[in-house]
């Protein structure tokens, strides 16, 4: 077994006094496919910002590739860490999100070598290279000096993919990828990201695809009101669940 | 065919086109009356020939310089200060954000010329300014007209230009501060790199605008002797007496930078706004 990449242990979050994340607990393998299912409002998205630190947490902690999140350890205090230290920790993880949030005033190429060039200051040169690569692997290669307006919402999505793994992170977080697209273009984005997982590439992914989560995901977990209710093996969890109202999710969302 | 069918039949008709007598009438009556103003200012008592004359007089052209870089003076300070007090506002330290809002509730709060005034004459209350014992000059040295003009006008510009730039800041949707901090950008490089180049879109119209206006705010600077082009036409026509003349050479000369500015402002915000169409299919 590989050794473990992400490991969240009970990590709350409250929004005034409503409780999104109750102590909420998982660990993921280098490599590794999670799927997270639950209804909305479960605090599915919630879990993915805070281990993209898009979140501060009340309770808990969250180690990604051994490194605490927000907070450095000093003797028997944790000190927390400033902006630019958070900017750095989060270096390693990437994100795409529902609604894409592609820069609209950069093209497909310029979205993706943002980060490299500005953030990680590799050479232009070979930020563009690398780009164009990452843009022909998600099948955008005629496509890179279009501006987001000018393309569709799965090429969209496409991009934002590229420009995630543009800042070659450990990991990357999907927060319902596919559910801002017209049904036709779903299957584009979930091939690029069958891929990507197929690569190696350790990824949490928020989504009702339960097909994608059956044929792609080594894990799923089942959320609901701020808990998981259910984790374990995609097979176990989608076909032959131990929880009542996963079971009736899992068929709901078949029907 | 029946009666019905050739109801529906139209391509055989004539076309009349409908009369707008309404607009007929109305522009005949403005172009009239401008007529009869053209005819007023030709038979009135302006010597055109001084208007020929002083229109590129050295005096006037120095001037229109003096107007032209006060202008971008006191902008320069005005869109810096603006900036600056606009991310104070936004931020999340309360002190930073009172103390924005209190700029801008002071500096919107005094006229231009009145602001102009109290710069000027600052020597009155402070007669030194500097760090007391280390470095000091005496205000009325440094208070030149030049600099009273640039602070008054820029400090001033600089509380409404933050007003724009922070509602630039909020039309930018939250999800891009999001993606900007997910590729592991920091606040600095977030603002310069992801937020500012899109606030701009609805940050430069109104920019333009104030660029125009402050070529006009200018002339106030005359009341403290900043030699702008007003404050030339004023001391030529104060020595030959030909006031109209003058007035309208000034004129001339504001018309002109105004218009240049216009084309200039037209093409900056073509290149802001890219991306922001979707640009036709080439091929
Ligand atoms: N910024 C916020 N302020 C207040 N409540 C929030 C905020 N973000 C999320 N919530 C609440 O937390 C709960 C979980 O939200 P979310 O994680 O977006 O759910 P999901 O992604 O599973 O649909 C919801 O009830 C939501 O209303
Ligand atoms: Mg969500």
């Amino acid at each position: 077994m590989s050794e473990i990449l992400v490991k969240a242990i009970d990590v709350t979050k409250r929004f005034s006094n409503f409780t999104a994340l109750d102590r909420v607990g998982m660990d993921i393998r280098k490599g590794e496919v999670a799927c997270i299912i639950g209804p909305s409002g479960s605090g599915k998205s919630t879990f993915l910002r805070c281990i993209n630190m898009l979140e501060r947490i009340d309770g808990g902690a969250i180690w990604v590739g051994g490194e605490l999140l927000g907070y450095r350890r000093q003797g028997d205090e944790l000190h927390e860490l400033r902006d630019h230290e958070i900017a750095r920790q989060r270096r390693r993880t990437g994100m795409v999100f529902q609604r894409f949030n592609l820069f609209p005033h950069l093209t497909a190429l310029e979205n993706v070598t943002e980060g490299p060039i500005h953030v990680l200051k590799e050479d232009r040169k070979a930020a563009e290279a690398h780009a164009r690569d990452l843009l022909a692997r998600v099948g955008l290669s005629d496509k890179v000096g279009h501006y987001p307006s000018e393309l569709s919402g799965g090429q969209q999505q496409r991009v934002a993919i590229a420009r995630a793994m543009g800042m070659r992170p450990e990991l990357i977080l999907f927060d319902e990828p596919t559910s801002a697209l017209d049904p036709e273009l779903v299957s584009e984005v979930l091939d690029v990201m069958k891929d990507l997982a197929e690569s190696g590439m350790t990824m949490i992914v928020v989504t009702h695809e339960m097909g994608f989560a059956r044929s792609v995901a080594d894990t799923v977990a089942f959320m609901e009101s701020g808990r998981i209710e259910e984790i374990g093996p995609a097979e176990k969890v989608l076909s032959d669940p131990d929880n009542a109202r996963c079971a009736a999710f899992v068929r709901a969302v078949h029907k | 065919m029946s009666a019905t069918d050739d109801i529906y039949r139209t391509s055989h008709l004539k076309l009349v086109p409908r009369r707008h007598w309404g607009r007929m009438i109305s522009a005949g009556v403005v172009l009239l009356l401008l007529a009869a103003l053209v005819r007023a200012f030709a038979n009135g008592k302006i010597e055109w020939t001084y208007v020929g004359d002083f229109l590129f007089s050295r005096t006037i052209l120095d001037g229109l310089v003096n107007t032209i870089l006060m202008t971008f003076a006191a902008m320069a300070l005005g869109i810096v200060l603006g900036v600056v007090f606009a991310i104070m506002r936004i931020s999340e330290n309360p002190v930073l954000s009172s103390i924005a809002t209190g700029y801008v509730w002071v500096f919107r709060g005094a006229p231009a010329l009145l602001q102009l005034l109290l710069w000027f004459n600052l020597a009155l209350v402070f007669p030194k300014i500097g760090i007391p014992g280390v470095m000091e000059w005496r205000t009325v040295d440094v208070m030149t007209p030049f600099v009273a003009a640039m602070l008054a006008l820029g400090i001033q510009q600089g509380a409404y230009t933050s007003e724009v730039v922070r509602g630039g800041l909020l039309s930018v949707d939250s999800g891009q501060y999001e993606a900007a901090r997910a590729i592991g950008m920091g606040q600095l490089l977030m603002l310069r790199r992801i937020v500012l180049p899109q606030a701009m879109r609805v940050i430069l119209p109104p920019i333009g605008n104030e660029v125009i206006g402050m070529v006009k705010t200018t002339s106030l600077a005359s009341v403290i002797q900043y030699a702008e082009i007003l404050h030339n036409a004023q001391i030529i026509y104060y020595a030959n007496t030909r006031v109209l003349e003058l007035l309208l050479v000034a004129s001339f000369w504001y018309l002109a930078t105004v218009s240049i500015l216009s084309v200039v402002q037209m093409y900056i915000e073509r290149y802001f706004a890219r991306g922001a169409k979707r640009l036709k299919a080439t091929g």
